[in-house]
């Protein structure tokens, strides 16, 4: 195994995300962050990350098979995980207050209030990143956990005479939207030592043999830094990406040849991503044969999930579970973002059930993808269904049922990577590029020009 | 003339067929003042060559708005019609037609004399029916002739259909010239002209299918427009038209000598990636976008259905001098938009083989139901009888609301992958595999 690694960067339309890969072209990071109408930051940011998950997962790998450190790797490893998540989420939060206090202008009253939201946010970081909050929550992004906390400490602070909720939370609004767009210099390389050090104090088990194991595992690792030997770029900013254009894919290509390296069966992939939806037909080596996707309206995309979840003051994640509680099936006609509100309130004056009318827009977004499907040329054995709203189990109850209703019995696969799934098609691209190079393939372009 | 026109470079023969078209709009401008009669029609089963016999002159509306959409005028026009209580839904050549109307001056900026007489000589697309009622709703001094064309159903044209269209043409619409003008239906004159038809076509076959060589002379799709400008509008039928086609075959000759590609908007396409046939008409508010989205893939277009609504003289189509009357029922008839689905596919197919192309793309356009209906199946047909894969995009004729070039360049930005990716078979695939 070489410290060689391959980068697949797909910047959609909500999130931007980025998978690595390892010599073998086996996934060893994963990063993600939203879009932010910031593609350059977006995309550092996740390459960041997904860089930073990997080297976290050749260290996992690493303690496991040390003779001294492989009974405490299962806690370790998380653990230092948490670690460096806590100082990115101390570091961020630092950012927010700065901005915070730059647009609070002169009121007294509302810079007190955000002291005290500043000082109780700091407070609860330790918690956010104990063992028991574990590492995965509903999202991982800064702008919805500050932004909760945030929301949260504000109401309780809130007077609709003096000083309105809607006054404090507009700081933050503005504020994030800064946080957000700097660069984040948060790199393993430059804090993976601290953040051992703090895991390792807090760890009972620490002995003497196990700080020396552990710290020279990690300095080998430091040692040894991951040699990206080539990116790609997919997904609708994949413009914005400073690569040359054989590093450049379009994600219809990317999804299918992902989807076909999750599951290789699958012939037929469904992609509902946050602004479009895609419908791919792949051969048996994973190359498109036919595609289609919605035209330029976001109908029963992603996004209109996002917009139904704010209509409703949920989150994203809440909107499949509720509907999945519905007995009974509201009839929804219109899957147009921008009407979403108008016919949930319609609906909900009606009084109609809040889960019945969300199995309702759940069913009504699915009907969509399988009208693009039929024109993508159907439903073939095995079907993948990736992007993120693959996550949504009532979405995922829709589709199993109209998949069976009218292609008869598919297998449906959905990984927990769905929402990767361009990335890792991107990045087994760039795999295919850098072979394609130490084959001596003149035309395929390195990384030193990729990144210059 | 637009930033849009200005910028796309030009070959010769676009800058004279650029003056001939002028030219006929100042013909227009002046028809009141020359005494000229001016009889409104459409471009499909068009017959330009009785009108010249009669010595009227035509006014296409489907040029119009294409011109106004190409000159970045449509929208506003477009806007103006659904202010009078048009419908989103209605085709956009009418609309932008009905709101430049209200201006009193057509696409370059000179006015449009109102109808004399609103000739509708091809009825395979309901619309213009609907439209020139509207159009003798504004004008309704006009009167009305209406040449029923009878679609082929069966994919054919039988006798029975030709000698139908032959009757309506002796007993509707030269009687309705006559009128008109006050002349006398003179049958040598209409043999005349349509024996300069038939050499202009002779030239423009030669042109279209230069386009087989590789790399192809030729973009039969975004440059073929500028290419059936003349024969489909004012100048079949003239020597001016058989001018223009000598001076065309003569540019696109030496290009095959020496093997250089179009002119395009990013240059001209020596090296070229990807040979695609198109089915469906262009967007024009973005012409140089969409021209460029393909140019820049290194896509060249190297036959179009489009190109063929004006006369499917590649399939042999010639006018007839010697049956005059007959041979323009035919060609009526026989234009693109009138032919059965499958007919169309086969067509497609066919060119799909005959031009040795990688791929073909159907352009959807929501104002055209003539064209646009039943395009996924001819999509899958084509694909079926061809083995090739095809590609979908979707826009408007002239409603620059409904371009979106995102969407519009990841599609083809993604078909172009595709074929490249086919291009080189499974066995990268397979070694990406995790």
């Amino acid at each position: 195994m070489t410290n060689a690694c391959y980068v697949g960067i797909d910047l959609g339309s909500t999130t931007t995300k980025s998978v690595v890969l390892d010599d073998c072209g086996a996934i060893l990071g994963r990063g993600i962050t939203n879009s932010r109408s910031n593609y350059d930051v977006a995309c550092e940011i996740a390459r960041n990350e997904a860089l930073i998950d990997a080297q976290m997962s050749r260290l996992r790998n690493a303690f496991g098979g040390h003779p001294v450190l492989g009974e405490h790797a299962k806690v370790l490893g998380p653990a230092l995980e948490r670690s460096f998540r806590w100082r990115q989420h101390v570091r961020q939060l630092e950012s927010l207050s700065r901005f915070c206090f730059e647009f609070a202008g002169d009121s007294d009253d509302l810079q007190n209030v955000l002291v005290e939201i500043v000082d109780e946010m700091r407070n609860e970081a330790d918690s956010l990143y104990s063992g028991l909050a574990g590492t995965h929550r509903q999202s991982e992004f800064f702008r919805d956990i500050a932004g909760a906390q945030f929301q949260r400490l504000a109401e309780q602070r809130a007077s609709a005479r003096t000083l309105p909720y809607d006054t404090i939370v507009g700081v933050f609004d503005r504020a994030i939207i800064k946080v957000e767009n700097e660069e984040d210099d948060l790199t393993f390389e430059g804090n993976a030592q601290a953040a051992l050090a703090r895991s390792l104090a807090r760890y009972a088990k620490t002995t003497e043999e196990v700080r020396d194991a552990a710290q020279q595992v990690m300095q080998a690792l430091l040692d040894q830094p991951p040699e990206v030997r080539c990116s790609v770029g997919t997904g609708y900013g994949r413009a914005r990406l400073p690569f040359p254009k054989s590093q450049i894919r379009s994600e219809i290509l990317c999804h299918g040849l992902g989807a076909h390296a999750m599951f290789p069966n699958t012939r037929t992939v469904l992609d509902i991503g946050g602004q479009d939806t895609k419908a791919i037909q792949v051969d048996g080596d994973g190359i498109v044969t036919s595609f289609q996707m919605n035209d330029r309206c976001a109908a029963g995309c992603g996004r209109y999930l996002g917009y139904i979840a704010d209509e409703m003051n949920l989150g994203v994640h809440e909107l499949g579970p509720l509907a999945q509680t519905s007995k009974r099936h509201v009839r929804i006609s219109s899957t147009c973002t921008v009407f979403a509100g108008a016919e949930l309130r319609e609906r909900l004056s009606l009084g109609e059930k809040r889960e019945d009318i969300l199995a309702g827009l759940h069913r009504a977004i699915i009907l969509r993808a399988m009208s693009i499907l039929a024109r993508s040329g159907g439903v073939e054995e095995e079907f993948t269904f990736t992007g993120g709203v693959a996550h949504n189990e009532a979405a995922v109850a829709s589709l199993r049922d109209l998949i069976q209703e009218n292609y008869g019995e598919r297998t449906l696969n959905i990984s927990p990577d769905s929402i990767y799934m361009g990335a890792l098609g991107a990045a087994l691209f760039a795999k295919r590029e850098a072979d394609q190079v130490l084959a001596g393939d003149e035309t395929a372009a390195p990384e030193a020009e990729a990144t210059a | 003339m637009s930033d849009e026109a200005r910028d796309i470079p030009k070959e010769p023969s676009m800058l004279r067929q650029k003056e001939l078209v002028g030219g006929y709009f100042d013909r227009l401008s002046r028809a009141r003042e020359d005494g000229k009669k001016v009889v409104y029609t459409f471009v499909p089963g068009n017959l330009t060559e009785l009108l010249a016999a009669f010595d009227v002159i035509p006014v296409l509306p489907e040029i119009n708005a294409l011109q106004s959409g190409i000159r970045k005028k449509s929208g506003a026009y477009v806007l103006e019609a659904e202010k009078l209580g048009h419908s989103e839904d209605v085709c956009t050549y009418v609309k932008s037609d009905i709101g430049m109307l209200r201006t009193g001056v057509g696409p370059t900026g000179q006015p449009i004399p109102e109808p004399d007489l609103l000739l509708l000589s091809y009825t395979g697309c309901y619309t213009f029916m609907k439209w020139f009622e509207l159009l003798k709703e504004q004008f309704p001094r006009a009167e009305i002739a209406m040449l029923h064309i009878p679609y082929q159903g069966d994919g054919e044209i039988t006798e029975d259909m030709k000698k139908y269209v032959s009757d309506q043409m002796r007993n509707e619409v030269i009687p309705k010239l006559e009128k008109l003008t006050g002349t006398k239906y003179d049958e040598d004159k209409l043999r005349s002209h349509l024996e300069l038809s038939a050499k202009a076509e002779d030239d423009l076959v030669w042109v279209w299918e230069s386009a087989k060589n590789h790399p192809s002379p030729i973009d039969g799709y975004f440059g073929g427009v500028f290419y059936i400008g003349p024969i489909f509008t004012a100048f079949r039928g003239t020597q001016a038209g058989v001018d223009y086609y000598r001076l065309l075959r003569d540019e696109v000759e030496q290009r095959v000598a020496t093997k250089e590609g179009p002119i395009t908007p990013v240059g001209q396409l020596n090296e070229q990636r990807y040979r695609i046939v198109v089915e469906g008409p262009p967007n024009w508010t973005s012409f140089r976008d969409f021209w460029s989205m393909f140019a820049a893939e290194g896509a060249v277009c190297v036959a179009s259905t489009y190109t063929r609504v004006g006369g499917l003289y590649d399939q042999g189509f010639r006018h007839d001098p010697t049956r005059p009357l007959e041979t323009l029922g035919e060609y009526c008839m026989g234009c693109y938009t009138n032919l059965e689905l499958p007919l169309r596919s086969k067509l497609i197919a066919k060119y799909v083989k005959e031009y040795d192309a990688d791929g073909f793309i159907c352009h959807s356009v929501k104002s055209c139901n003539s064209f646009s209906a039943g395009q996924l199946l001819i999509l899958r047909d084509v694909e079926r009888q061809t083995g090739v894969p095809g590609g979908f995009v979707e826009s408007d004729l002239v409603d620059p609301r409904y371009f979106s070039p995102a969407n519009i360049k990841n599609r083809l930005e993604s078909y172009f992958q595709m074929l490249e990716q086919k291009r080189a078979g499974g066995a990268r695939a397979r070694e990406a595999r995790p």
